[in-house]
C-alpha cells in the first residue's frame, strides 16, 4: 500500500514519535511511503537547533536518519515553516535572517505537495495533537 | 478520478494559526481543481460568525478568504448543526453559503471520502 505521511506537531510532541514509529513499520512491512509533509508545528521536527539531553529522544535526529536511510520524499511546507522559523539557505537570504536551520535531507515547498501526495496515496495518515 | 478530500477545521479564528492553516489546504487544492470539501465542527464554526472584528485583536479576518472559497471550486461546504446549537449560532445567521448537517449526516459525508484532514 501507498502511504502518505502528514505531521502536524513539534519533535517534543507523542505525536511525533507516534509518526516515526507508524512510517517504520509501514516500510518494515513492505509499504510504500510516497512523501512526508510537516505541516503546522510539524516544520519543527525539520530544525537543525533542536538540542535534547543525551539520554532523551532525539526525536528531529530519528527523522533525519530515517528520511535519509530509506531516500524518502521529505517536505517542510514553506508557508508554515517561515511562520515558525525554519528557513533553507535561500530563504534565510531573501527574508535577510541570520542562519538557516532546515536540515538538509528536508525541503521547504508548498501545500501543493500534500495535495500530489494525497493523489498518489492509497492512504493519507496525519499525526497531530500531543 | 482524483481522489477526495475532506478538511475539517475545528479551531476558533482566534486560537492561533490553524483555522487559516486548514483553510490554507483547502485553497491550495481549489488550484489544482481537486474534489474538496470543508467541514467546520466544534470551535471552527466561530470561524462563520459575522461582523467579526478581528483588528481588534491585531489577527487579519477570515471572512473574505472564506467566501473565496466558492470561487476555487470548493462549494462542498458544510458546518455541525450540534456544533452551532452548542455555541448559541444562528445557522441561518452565518457569514458563509454551508450545509448544516446532523451528527448522522456527518458520518455519512466523513465516510464519503478518501482522505480527510482534521486540524
Amino acid at each position: 500500500m501507498k502511504f502518505a505521511i502528514a505531521l502536524f506537531s513539534p519533535a517534543h510532541s507523542p505525536a511525533s514519535r507516534r509518526a516515526l514509529r507508524f512510517a517504520e513499520a509501514a516500510l518494515a512491512a513492505g509499504h510504500e511511503i510516497v512523501r512526508l509533509f510537516l505541516y503546522q508545528d510539524g516544520v519543527h521536527n525539520a530544525s537543525a537547533n533542536i538540542v535534547t539531553a543525551q539520554d532523551e529522544l532525539d526525536l528531529a535526529g530519528e527523522w533525519a536518519r530515517f528520511v535519509r536511510s530509506h531516500d524518502l520524499d521529505g517536505v517542510v511546507c514553506i508557508a508554515a515553516g517561515l511562520r515558525r522559523g525554519v528557513l533553507d539557505e535561500q530563504e534565510a537570504k531573501r527574508q535577510s535572517r541570520p542562519a538557516a536551520n532546515l536540515l538538509p535531507v528536508w525541503e521547504l515547498s508548498g501545500l501543493g505537495q500534500l495535495h500530489e501526495a494525497a493523489q498518489q496515496a492509497d492512504r493519507l495518515v496525519c499525526f497531530g495533537g500531543h | 478520478m482524483a481522489r477526495s478530500m475532506l478538511i475539517i477545521t475545528r479551531q476558533s479564528p482566534w486560537s492561533g494559526p490553524t483555522a487559516r492553516e486548514a483553510l490554507d489546504i483547502a485553497l491550495a487544492g481549489g488550484a489544482f481543481e481537486l474534489p474538496l470539501g470543508m467541514l467546520f465542527l466544534d470551535d471552527g464554526v466561530f470561524q462563520l460568525t459575522q461582523a467579526q472584528q478581528a483588528a481588534q485583536l491585531q489577527q487579519k479576518d477570515l471572512t473574505a478568504n472564506l467566501q473565496a472559497l466558492p470561487m476555487f471550486g470548493i462549494d462542498s461546504l458544510y458546518a455541525a448543526k450540534r456544533s452551532l446549537s452548542e455555541r448559541g449560532l444562528d445557522a441561518t445567521k452565518l457569514s458563509l453559503l454551508v450545509e448544516v448537517l446532523d451528527d448522522d449526516a456527518l458520518r455519512t459525508l466523513i465516510n464519503s471520502y478518501d482522505h480527510v484532514i482534521t486540524l
